[in-house]
């Protein structure tokens, strides 16, 4: 431990009490506590030009251009505005690192990756930042080159930043809940992993995010947050176990049961029968999850499992936020030829928006801009009703090629049928 | 001298999962029967099998130093089995296929100081963003907002007080990368940014900052025979859009950078489809290191929420249920004319019905 002269934090002393725990008493940990010169400085510095934003309600750090040998992106760039105030922490680098679908480890390569990010980093990460990358936060120039060669050694590469396709994010799903109708893992894999080159090397008009929810509870914001959201689900009659459920409406009362499960159902789908037997009008289930989440004992999804794929999700920049549009309503995912379909699809969009969309554009703005049909006609996908909420209510729309239209849906129709 | 060797990286992508998955995780993928939640913060989750999976789910402080990653390790395998997960809202869960360890394990992590809770109908862990310990735009700190605002939902993290579960994020500038929330607290900038015109020219990419304009408010000008970039004062949202790819213009400001709240966000197709979050107050000081003010409003909605709300209706589903002129009432809000919509396709916000409560 150094001797060091510490910086004064007034402000950042009051985030040390109270019941949550204390980001700053961490930090200062390491300042105090740790046994590297190198970590008691660099945290001072870095309590010091927070304290010294605290105080001034101002940000101070500038980004810049700096990359591993090899790839154009991973690493935020972090220089100090106020570096000759606090000369420790003047470069202070963000690794980004691609974690396991559903952020999966163990003690002992935890305790490893602490191990090197210690002998080259701050000391301070976060698993994991709203990228779904785990953050090593704090490397200087000289160190995370030698951090990222040691940690990719052992098996972590770096995620992405910059305009390209980005660290995917999947729920904890198939591993652990009984929702779920997908193998995140394998979806999120073979997505994410066929662009690794994308992913690396920034190219794309912007960001592009693949992120997967194994049911529609969607516990990743993939909708609301993926420019390529994967969600499971299933496409027969869900199970219900009549034992379970008449064992829950015991318990709980009619009363409870209807006010909280039959009348919740967003398609008004459920009723109770004369014996407390559980009645499902299966073709009007909108997989909208409420009764399998109130009694997952008794309910369940279906065996035929697949997903839905909607495209365009986003936050506010630029023309506002945005939801994900159904793109695929059921798709099967059990054999490797349905694994090279979802990627496929995905290699399709990305190329056709790499070489439409404009500067700074998401898939989502680029939708809204062209319009959805041009969309799936630049990617080969048949229009269907799925995708919308309600047909179009304006009259202003050339309808010329109607009969040819009405064609294709027949012939489609009388495909399906023939297939099945 | 000779450049030095560098070394080629390994293009391994994201890794395989399997290989850190608790065993019993592994055996049961994709068999899992049902789950129960035993108390707050703690499942158990059993496979078609009969096999059980204990969850404990700990708040953490997301900025984690070594020592505290070391110690929540130790405590893994002290009292869990050696495997963890951290979720989406930076919490971490350890897991154990043997019931006698689940109550130890809690105690321990009590005793230690760390948070268990943020299962069900609880107040999970505020999912944040950056801040001004490592972002180059923020116009507020996260951390900070966080520690101050979990401290005094503290409680509502423990325990199971509220009507469905309660997702909170906040964002430290207005491109909101905290994302969706049943509340949200972003920044909200009042003033149009402050130009340094002698730095635009060299810094800028002048076409790209003018086509990042949400609203067409920039054009290329000369300043003191400089070129430079001029705003439109009249017509910029204060978005502040055009601060990440041209710094000179300064966004924010100590006094004019503000936080705003919105509620209703919420991703989950269960019941109603996903909805996006509403803005319900603005005006709010940012002022660090507590942020009270902020806190004080999310407190508010809360309580009138837990008050109002039916079993398992989310903010926006309660909502809906009792209008928006009951909730401008019951919080105590004031409601105004920014809380009007009047970006694009806006008349779908607006109320075209007799629908009125009285
Ligand atoms: S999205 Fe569905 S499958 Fe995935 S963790 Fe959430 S409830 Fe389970
Ligand atoms: S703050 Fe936003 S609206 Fe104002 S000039 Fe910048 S980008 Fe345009």
């Amino acid at each position: 431990m150094a001797d060091i002269k510490k910086y004064p934090t007034p402000m950042l002393d009051v985030l040390e009490d109270g019941p949550w725990p204390s980001f700053i008493s961490g930090i200062k940990n390491l300042r105090d506590n740790h046994p590297d010169e190198r970590i008691n400085n660099v945290t001072n510095g870095l309590l010091g030009q927070l304290e010294h934003s605290y105080e001034t309600k101002m940000g101070y750090w500038k980004g810049g251009t700096i990359s591993v040998f090899g790839y154009g992106g991973g690493i935020i760039p972090r220089f100090s505005e106020v570096g000759d105030k606090f000369p420790e922490s003047r470069e202070f680098h963000t690794l980004r690192v691609q974690p396991t679908p559903g952020n999966y480890y163990t003690t002992d390569m935890m305790r490893k990756l602490a191990d090197s990010w210690e002998k080259w980093g701050s000391g301070l990460q976060t698993f994991h930042g709203q990228t779904g990358n785990i953050m090593f936060i704090g490397a200087d120039n000289d160190s995370f080159q030698h951090f990222f060669d040691e940690i990719n050694d052992y098996g972590w590469d770096l995620g992405g930043a910059g305009p390209c396709v980005r660290t995917a994010m999947s729920c904890v799903g198939a591993a652990r809940c009984e929702q779920s109708c997908a193998n995140e893992h394998a979806v999120h894999r073979h997505l994410v992993n066929n662009f690794t080159d994308d992913v690396h090397r920034p190219a794309l008009p912007y960001k592009f995010k693949f992120k997967v929810s194994g049911c529609p509870n969607d516990c990743q914001n993939a909708i609301e947050r993926a420019d390529f959201a994967v969600i499971g689900t299933w496409r027969d009659h869900k199970k219900i176990n009549q034992d379970h459920w008449k064992a829950f409406v015991a318990d709980k009362g009619v009363e409870y049961v209807m006010d909280n499960v039959i009348s919740r159902c967003h398609s008004k789908s459920l009723s109770l029968g004369e014996d407390n037997s559980l009645i499902a009008d299966e073709s009007n289930c909108v997989r909208s999850m409420h009764c399998m989440n109130v009694v997952p004992k008794a309910i369940s999804p279906g065996d035929d499992k697949g997903v839905t794929i909607l495209c365009g999700g986003k936050r506010t920049l630029k023309i506002g936020d945005l939801m994900g549009t159904v793109l695929v309503p059921f798709m099967k995912l059990e054999t490797a030829e349905d694994y090279e379909q979802i990627v496929e699809l995905a290699e399709e969009i990305i190329d056709f928006w790499a070489e439409n969309g404009l500067e700074h554009e998401r898939t989502g703005e680029m939708i809204e801009r062209i319009g959805l049909v041009n969309f799936l006609e630049g990617i080969g996908v048949d229009p269907d009703p799925n995708m919308i909420a309600q047909p179009r209510n304006v009259s202003y729309v050339r309808t010329d090629g109607w009969d040819e239209a009405a064609e294709e849906w027949f012939n489609r129709k009388r495909e399906e049928k023939a297939a099945s | 001298m000779s450049k030095p060797q560098m070394r080629e990286p390994i293009e391994s992508g994201c890794p395989d999962g399997f290989q850190y998955m608790h065993p019993t995780m592994r055996r049961n993928f994709g068999m899992w029967d049902y789950h129960e939640d035993t108390q707050p913060g703690v499942m158990v989750h059993v496979a078609k099998n009969g096999d059980k999976l204990y969850t404990v789910k700990a708040g953490t402080q997301r900025i984690l130093d070594v020592f505290t990653l070391r110690d929540l390790m130790d405590i893994a395998d002290e009292y869990a089995d050696g495997h963890v997960r951290f979720t989406i809202r930076s919490n971490i869960e350890f897991y154990t296929d043997h019931e006698e360890k689940v109550q130890p394990l809690v105690d321990a992590l009590k005793d230690k100081g760390y948070a268990v809770g943020g299962t069900r109908n609880s107040v999970a862990s505020i999912s944040h963003t950056q801040g001004w310990l490592h972002c180059d735009i923020p116009g507020t700190d996260a951390s900070g907002v966080v520690k101050s605002m979990m401290d005094e939902l503290y409680d509502e993290f423990t325990n199971w007080n509220m009507p469905n579960r309660v997702h909170i994020t906040t964002s430290c500038c207005q491109i909101n990368c905290g994302g969706q929330g049943d509340i949200a607290i972003n920044v909200q900038h009042t003033k149009p940014p402050k130009i340094d015109h002698s730095l635009v020219g060299n810094v800028c990419e002048r076409p790209s900052v003018v086509a990042r304009c949400p609203v067409a408010a920039i054009r290329p000008a000369m300043v003191d025979g400089k070129p430079s970039l001029e705003v439109d004062e009249k017509k910029c949202i204060c978005c502040g859009a055009c601060y990440p790819p041209c710094p000179p213009m300064q966004i924010n400001d100590h006094e004019f950078t503000q936080l705003a709240i919105w509620i209703g966000g919420n991703h989950s197709n269960a019941r109603g489809k996903p909805t996006f979050q509403r803005l319900v107050a603005a005006g709010i000081p940012n002022n660090p290191p507590r942020w009270p003010e902020a806190t004080a409003v999310v407190k508010k909605i809360l309580e009138s929420y837990k008050e109002g709300a039916r079993d398992w209706e989310r903010i926006n589903e309660w909502v809906e249920r009792i209008g928006w002129p009951r909730f401008f009432e019951v919080t105590g809000l004031p409601f105004t004319k920014y809380h009007i919509d009047n970006w694009r396709g806006a008349r779908a916000n607006l109320n075209s019905s007799t629908h009125i409560r009285f």
